[in-house]
């Protein structure tokens, strides 16, 4: 008969420990107990739920069926109250009594409450599991006053989700440097400042006396008599192991369940893992020492009791996107024989700061640039000696081979600290189980699964080492704000930010130039749907006035003449307006359209008023035109109304803005005149059938446009070629054509993600390009309205002075 | 030769934040940028091909000429992009009263009878001379 092994604690530790015992001979009836009433997640990315970037499901770890695959009766929302040892029972809050054979503590730990008045209060939170977030979640909402008691890791995490959810936060802690545990003051002082700059509030050495209020928060008192207003309050001031258990069983108990380093307690057959254990004087409250902590239990539970846990390095990362910071190790420069070398730039708020000792490495501090954290982890896990290195500790060595990084490490160097993966392990995988993903990778090996530090160099393996590996090409956008575009949309989306400076100031060097405030200034649009804080600054001169410079700083003005179908009335119009303001020139363009060129800016308004046509957009990265041919209403040949078909296209998506020019044809039989197949997005009028066609070109560079769909209605070509058209606008880099977006995509996929994408996807597209379009106008509207007094105008000065 | 006027110009809320503006003061196009903290003058027009330098993107105290993306230095006139470019464009003192935008010209006349300097020679002697510009209220 099986030995029965009861868990208690569904939590990272217990699982990930029970995973490891998994691996050994097959030898327990498991049953674990587990207080919340949520399957086993991912507790370190609670600080992403909050903050928006992940939603609650997606931090889940272990589904039903793995606890069913192997076998495991698990018991969601029961507290084990009592343990007897002897009789080897554990009972729970519903009365159900328990037999085991081994216990396994795995109870973590709750937040720490220092005493202080008015806790009995409403609207008093902390910050934990999932409920806790859930609640808090609930509560923030724009506006409200949150104030978080504790500057530790916890606390800054928890603020900067309650921000992001639109809260005014001030996180107030008693020491006299933000995460004191791990930076020293100057790295405390960098941090300080990046929380400020993110719109923080940060109040340092205030020791919190009472919670205000009648019967619920309303503010907090602070021991020097000073108090701050507050509509509700997280208290993140640290944890305290859970060890009642280990006391009801016996255990040896200090600050947590003390065990050896076989991982064993003082009842042999009762074991503990995790934040409720100490360790050699050592409480750990980070996810990597658990994991240590629990292959090692898991040989020793098995019988297998050889591998010791001899403690772990501390490392930490503060989880908060754009503010980097990475510690370990010992960084007090106090210790005799410790060299500290430090680096540091307040205007990029780059600080680094390595404690050696002994020529190794003791310590590490980098606060706004952590690229470089693994390597120092490796050196302080290693002990290497660094005295040949000694003057490029605090720099990179040359990059241009991104594999180099990888190649050079040993097989038996950790990628994955969280999980304890090493190189070795994951090209062990690689080539034994044909990995070519991340995902894959993911599932297989569990790299990478924990807090996500360690993705890039995962990739770069998979790119080194498995042969059908690929990787997007990720160019930052430019030298102001180093990200790719992809994760740039991703954080203005889960960060909420929709003005161009705001990014900059928080995500950049504040300043911006040409090249990332045009492409910023499109991306809040697009992301938000044109509901986003317009900073006319941030665009280039022809979206500041809605018409196209020439070289003599005159501009060009086309009016939009939709499918290039136009009548008498309009021409003459046109022609009036040519006399009137004496346009130079007057030309047919390509786009069969008409544009007056040499125009004066202080003109612009009063012919946009005169012709009465709305903006062509000519001038922009925007919805230039649809092209058309005769189509069937006088064309001998036409087998497709593509005047109609075009100029419908065109009305539903003009005034919209794209990531680059974007120009559209449609002809009504084979025979190409309106030239479709070479548009960004083209429809091909067939016998009975229209074909869709995107990505041509006929610029720089001339391409035929692929295929898309090929439908039989007019509507149903119409709309295939709008879920192209806002797939193109959620997914294209600035500046991207459709021709170099499609040929980068692939076709295939991008069929697959636009009209054979689930129903959901395909109705998210429609929705959002809904939204867009409803809140669009006509650019040249601001001619009678003017968003600045001087956006036309030539300024005189108030003085004449004779020239 | 120094003769110096300084000219009454517009209102400060007519140039947007980080925006500039474009005016004939004096016979001469001169390009205002409102900075935020400051307000930088210098002559409007690129000295690359004429592009009008008031409807440039500004990034940081430099501006990007909208027609080839050169850039200038409003605190001293110079290019700094493309590198090593000799070539410069003038700049001019500006001080703000009651919420007016004042800036310094050399009077017209003067330009045509002296020897004109070069805008590098005239920006070394006016920063030589004094602090440049003053800052905004």
């Amino acid at each position: 008969m099986m030995e029965r092994l009861v868990v208690v604690g569904n939590g990272m530790a217990g699982v990930a420990c029970v995973e490891q015992i998994l691996k050994h001979a097959q030898k327990f009836e498991i049953t674990i107990f587990g207080d919340e009433t949520h399957l086993n997640y991912n507790r370190i990315l609670l600080s992403s739920v909050l903050a928006g970037e992940k939603a609650a499901d997606e931090i889940q770890l272990n589904g039903l069926e793995w606890y069913a695959k192997h076998g495991i009766v698990l018991r969601l929302g029961i507290r084990i109250t009592d343990v007897d040892a002897e009789g080897k029972m554990v009972t729970g809050d519903d009365d159900s009594k328990t037999p085991f054979d081994k216990l396994l503590i795995a109870t973590g730990s709750t937040p720490l409450i220092p005493p202080m008045d008015g806790l009995e209060k409403e609207g008093l939170f902390v910050f934990r599991n999932l409920d806790d977030t859930r609640a808090l979640l609930d509560r923030a909402a724009p506006g409200k006053k949150a104030v978080v008691i504790g500057g530790g890791l916890l606390g800054l995490e928890a603020a900067r989700g309650l921000q992001v959810q639109g809260c005014d936060v001030t996180v107030v802690h008693l020491m006299d440097t933000l995460m004191e545990r791990q930076l020293d003051l100057t790295g405390g002082s960098y941090l300080k400042a990046k929380m400020e700059c993110l719109g923080v509030k940060v109040l340092l050495e205030r020791s919190t006396t009472a919670i205000l209020g009648n019967g619920k928060a309303e503010g907090v008192a602070f021991k020097d008599g000073s108090s701050i207003e507050a509509d509700f309050v997280v208290i993140a001031a640290g944890i305290r192991p859970n060890v009642e258990l280990g006391r009801k069983a016996g255990l040896q108990v200090n600050r947590g369940i003390i065990v050896t380093d076989y991982m064993e307690t003082s009842n042999p057959d009762v074991f503990a893992v995790g934040e409720c254990v100490e360790h050699n004087g050592t409480c750990y409250g980070l996810v990597a020492p658990l994991f240590e902590q629990g292959k090692v239990l898991a040989a020793t539970i098995t019988g297998n009791r050889g591998p010791v846990y001899r403690g772990t390095i501390q490392a930490a990362k503060l989880k908060i996107m754009g503010v980097d910071v990475f510690s370990a190790g010992n960084f007090s420069e106090k210790a005799p024989g410790t060299d500290a070398v430090r680096y540091e730039d307040p205007a990029l708020g780059i600080y680094k700061k390595l404690t050696v000792r002994d020529g190794k490495l003791a310590g590490v501090i980098l606060v706004g640039d952590t690229s470089e954290s693994h390597r120092y982890m490796d050196w302080l896990r290693s002990q290497t000696d660094l005295t040949a290195m000694r003057r490029q500790l605090l720099f990179p060595g040359p990059a241009d081979d991104a594999g180099l990084d990888v190649a050079a490490m040993a097989d038996g160097k950790v990628v994955c600290g969280c999980n304890g993966v090493t190189k070795g392990a994951i090209i062990h995988a690689v080539h034994e189980k044909g990995i070519s993903t991340l995902a894959q990778l993911k599932d297989s090996t569990r790299a990478s699964t924990g807090c996500g530090s360690c993705t890039e160099m995962c990739q770069q393996l998979l790119k080194a080492v498995a042969p059908e590996f690929q990787e997007e090409a990720k160019k930052s956008l430019c030298k102001c704000i180093p990200f790719p575009e992809d994760k740039l949309r991703e954080i203005l989306r889960s960060q909420r930010l929709r003005s161009v400076q705001e990014v900059l100031e928080i995500y950049g060097n504040g300043v911006g130039c040409e090249i990332c405030k045009p492409a910023l200034s499109y991306m809040v649009d697009m992301l938000w749907c044109g509901d986003h804080d317009e900073d006319r600054s941030a665009r280039f001169i022809n979206d500041r006035v809605h018409a196209n410079i020439q070289k003599d700083g005159t501009f060009s003005v086309v009016p939009r003449i939709r499918g290039g179908v136009t009548s008498a009335k309009e021409l003459r119009r046109i022609a009036d307006v040519a006399e009137k303001y004496n346009v130079p020139m007057v030309k047919i363009t390509g786009s069969q359209r008409i544009d007056l060129l040499g125009v004066k800016k202080a003109d612009l308004p009063q012919i946009w008023a005169d012709l009465g046509m709305p903006s062509g957009q000519a001038y922009t990265k925007g919805v230039r035109m649809v092209k058309t041919c005769v189509g069937t209403d006088f064309c001998r040949f036409g087998v497709q109304d593509s005047t109609k078909a075009g100029v419908e296209l065109e009305r539903r998506l003009e005034h919209l803005y794209t990531p680059h020019k974007l120009k559209m044809g449609a002809v009504g039989c084979p025979r190409n005149c309106a030239e479709a197949t070479v548009k960004d997005i083209g429809l091909v009028g067939q016998e009975g059938t229209w074909q869709v066609v995107v990505g041509g070109a006929a610029g720089k560079k001339v391409r035929k446009a692929d295929l898309l769909i090929t439908v039989e209605s007019t509507e149903e070509a119409l709309q295939a070629a709008t879920l192209f058209f806002q797939y193109y606008r959620e997914n294209a880099n600035y500046l991207e054509r459709t021709y170099d977006f499609v040929e980068r995509k692939g076709i295939e996929n991008v069929r697959r993600d636009t009209v054979y994408a689930p129903l959901a996807t395909q109705q998210g597209l429609r929705e959002r390009l809904r939204k867009s379009k409803r809140i669009s106008r006509d650019a040249w509207l601001e001619g009678d309205a003017p968003r600045h007094p001087t956006q036309f105008v030539q300024i005189e000065p108030l003085e004449k002075v004779q020239a | 030769m120094n003769n110096k006027q300084w000219i009454r110009v517009t209102a400060m809320q007519n140039i947007p934040l980080r925006e500039g503006r474009s005016v004939n003061v004096a016979g001469r196009e001169i390009a205002i940028f409102n900075l935020g903290d400051r307000v930088l003058a210098i002559d409007g027009r690129c000295p690359h091909q004429g592009g009008p330098l008031a409807e440039g993107i500004v990034t940081g105290s430099t501006v990007v000429c909208p027609l080839h993306a050169w850039k200038i230095s409003l605190e001293t006139g110079s290019i700094t992009k493309p590198d090593e470019n000799p070539a410069c464009v003038a700049t001019h003192r500006t001080r703000i009263e009651s919420g007016i935008v004042l800036v310094e010209v050399p009077e017209a006349s003067q330009e045509m009878e002296e020897r004109p300097l070069s805008c590098r020679e005239q920006n070394r002697a006016r920063l030589s001379a004094s602090p440049s510009s003053s800052p905004a209220l």
